[in-house]
């Protein structure tokens, strides 16, 4: 009873903050995945300009809630509204950053990205049909390695989250067995029998560093600044990648960004010798005629100078900032959408 | 002002007037120059004035504490409508079986309560078999056989681990606990009781340190100075001279705890053991860390499972539509369960206090 109303009185007072902003302020709430480097960019914005942001990294569902109550004058949100959605509430939605996820293990004797499966494979380990290391379909990907005799125990997030959005979308897109019977949202129903969830990218970590012969994913930077082991895995034109910037960055590459309505492309198992399969992009909502013209305004600029002017910044964090040629679209094509 | 004292209690009055003038400015001139003429007759007409004063502040007073308290039950009320009206369409999608389906598939948007009913209620139970000796043996120590120098350090003790905040435990439980519990614990558990007939499934799977054992033992920990507190005190209550008759009689120190103490304090001892019941069913951020956020029924008690509170805390962030709205209804649920226990500790305590008021 008592931790209902603290979960109430923590929604209110997120409500409360957001229209309690102080009117020169920015106000966005939503995905917690960028919410590092766009604190970042606001600091170094308000530097140069003197406008503050207040973002509060609620979560892509709570973002996507809040721009629809219109608490916040930008939403952020990891999974993608679609074209009628976007359309019915009058929003505008583009991509900021790339980022994207990989798959962590704990077995002894392997160093990252020293294993090696493919996207079928990974699907299999988490349904829980490939329940051993030694697995012959693991063994057949690592000629020569020595794979233990081991129980697979799956870790997984246990709240809701963009990258298990991410995730599971790649393991919809490259097994029909993973989207029949599992799908693709922010949280899912882990089939295999030996699965355990912990509360974001540092709870998996935990678990997935604490249990042996456990798999589980993180988010890039996580994996990447606590020197995890994480997987190899086989991109659609069947070479092995390992994740970093530049594999993102290709995944990204040959995406048609304005093939879909609001931008919303997925970026799992792109086509590109080495681009990372398991890709994404986090978005940001804004109304096509915002209440608050200055307000929406103020939003279009902060973003304009750290397309600009935040790529390191991005780079320094482990984000994967998006190309010249992609923000330039955004700011003809799709900010002149939005009334100014 | 300043007349002459007539009686200990107009005295006061009068000085309380006095300071109540000096307060206001604007009083002051007029009845300095009036007080001191005529002094009988004032007196009357002051302390009419004083009693009527006092009556209108202990209205007030009397008002304004009843808002305060309203403002509980309003919010209290106003909490349970409002859950109520979010988790309305989940309760009009499942109807009542919604309390007893093992389902729940966030994608396909189909929920079902039993996994976290079973997961708090198995959790929490485990919790108190587990508390409830080891508090029934801390207590007895305490009022019957500790010497008095260590009395007070211990007791302090045990109130310690109350104040120790439940996201530590959680910490304690996941970095600590768990790996220690996997290693040692688990094993020697399955070794032990693993062979048995009937129980041996509970003791079965795989050994991670994490699940619904594991939580079970996070939260004892949590619950037991609360329960051991209790039961000191409703130990301490028994007069001593029943105490000492039986010891008088030659009694043992157990025969006096098992005939005299326990009887005189069961009800109390009941109550206390419903609080930390009503604890452990709503702890979230430790269970959270430690009982594996899994969401399936498994017959191994090693079995990664999850409660209600932890449910919520999990996946409110990420929650919309019928999800948010089953969420809501799993709030409620915990509400009602929490609800009944305390309720029925609150009557077990005062059919203790009347006992006690019968007996001596």
């Amino acid at each position: 009873m008592k931790n209902l109303i603290q979960k109430l009185a923590v929604a209110a007072g997120t409500l409360a903050l957001a229209v309690s902003a102080q009117a020169a302020d920015i106000t966005g709430a939503g995905a917690t995945f960028p919410f590092p480097i766009y604190a970042k960019w606001a600091e170094a914005y308000k530097k140069s300009t003197n406008v503050g942001l207040n973002y509060q990294s609620i979560g892509s569902s709570g973002g996507i809630r809040q721009i629809r109550a219109k608490t916040v004058t930008f939403g952020g949100t990891d999974a993608p509204l679609s074209g009628e959605e976007l359309e019915k509430d009058g929003l505008v939605q583009f991509p900021t950053l790339l980022g994207g996820v990989v798959p962590i293990i704990n077995l002894d004797g392997f160093k990252p990205g020293e294993l090696r499966v493919t996207g079928e494979v990974l699907a299999e380990m988490f349904m829980g049909t490939i329940a051993k290391w030694n697995d012959p379909k693991i063994a057949a990907l690592n000629p020569g390695k020595k794979l233990p005799d081991q129980n697979i125990t799956v870790a997984h997030r246990a709240d809701g989250s963009g990258t298990t959005f991410i995730f599971t979308d790649y393991l919809s897109e490259v097994s029909p067995d993973w989207r029949s019977k599992v799908g693709k949202a922010a949280a899912v129903k882990w089939p295999a029998a030996t699965s355990i969830g912990g509360r974001g990218n540092e709870g998996v970590a935990a678990n997935v560093s604490r249990i042996k012969g456990s798999i589980g994913y993180v988010e890039f930077a996580y994996a990447k600044k606590n020197n995890i082991p994480y997987l190899q895995l086989r991109n659609r034109d069947g070479r092995f990648v390992s994740p970093d910037d530049k594999t993102f960055a290709a995944a990204a590459a040959g995406a048609d960004w304005f093939s879909v309505p609001g931008m919303g492309i997925s970026l799992v198992n792109q086509r590109g010798a080495d681009s990372w399969p398991i890709s994404g992009a986090t978005f940001v909502l804004m109304y096509r005629n915002p209440d608050n013209r200055a307000a929406s305004n103020e939003v279009l600029k902060f973003f304009e100078w750290s397309f600009r002017n935040g790529k390191d910044m991005a780079l320094e964090l482990d984000y994967v900032p998006l190309p010249d040629a992609l923000t330039k679209a955004i700011m003809s094509k799709v900010w002149s959408q939005i009334a100014r | 002002m300043s007349t002459s004292p007539a009686g200990g209690g107009m005295l006061d009055a009068r000085r309380l007037d006095a300071v109540h003038r000096q307060g206001d400015g604007s009083m002051q001139s007029t009845s300095t120059s009036s007080t001191s003429s005529t002094d009988s007759g004032l007196r009357d007409e002051t302390r009419l004035r004083i009693v009527r004063r006092q009556r209108i502040q202990d209205f007030l007073f009397h008002k304004v504490t009843l808002s305060f308290s309203l403002v509980v039950l309003v919010a209290l009320i106003g909490i349970l409508i409002s859950l109520a009206m979010v988790a309305w369409p989940a309760f009009k999608k499942f109807g009542i079986d919604f309390i007893w389906t093992v389902q729940w598939d966030i994608v396909n948007e189909d929920f079902g309560a039993a996994i976290a009913i079973f997961g708090t209620v198995a959790s929490a139970t485990i919790a108190v078999l587990i508390a409830v000796p080891l508090s029934f043996g801390i207590a007895l120590f305490l009022t019957e056989t500790c010497p008095a120098w260590l009395r007070r350090p211990l007791g302090t003790a045990i109130e310690l681990l109350a104040a120790v905040p439940s996201i530590i435990y959680g910490l304690f439980g996941l970095f600590v606990f768990a790996p220690l519990f996997a290693e040692y614990g688990q094993p020697a558990l399955q070794s032990m009781l693993g062979q048995m007939p009937i129980i041996a499934p509970l003791f079965g799977g795989v050994m991670n340190g994490i699940g619904i054992l594991a939580a079970g033992l996070i939260l004892a920990f949590m619950i037991l100075p609360f329960i051991a507190a209790v039961m000191r005190d409703v130990f301490e209550i028994v007069p001593p001279i029943l105490r000492e008759s039986a010891y008088g009689f030659g009694c043992t120190t157990w025969e006096v705890v098992r005939h005299i103490v326990l009887p005189y304090a069961q009800q109390g001892v009941i109550g206390g053991i419903m609080l930390g019941l009503g604890r452990a069913l709503g702890e979230t951020m430790a269970v959270t860390f430690v009982i594996g956020n899994s969401q399936r029924i498994s017959a191994s008690l090693f079995s990664p499972g999850s409660s209600i509170a932890s449910t919520l805390a999990n996946e409110f962030g990420e929650a919309a539509d019928l999800h948010l709205s089953t969420l809501f209804a799993l709030g409620l649920l915990l509400f009602l369960i929490t609800f009944v226990v305390l309720a029925m500790a609150k009557i077990l305590i005062i059919r203790t206090e009347r006992g006690k008021g019968l007996q001596t």
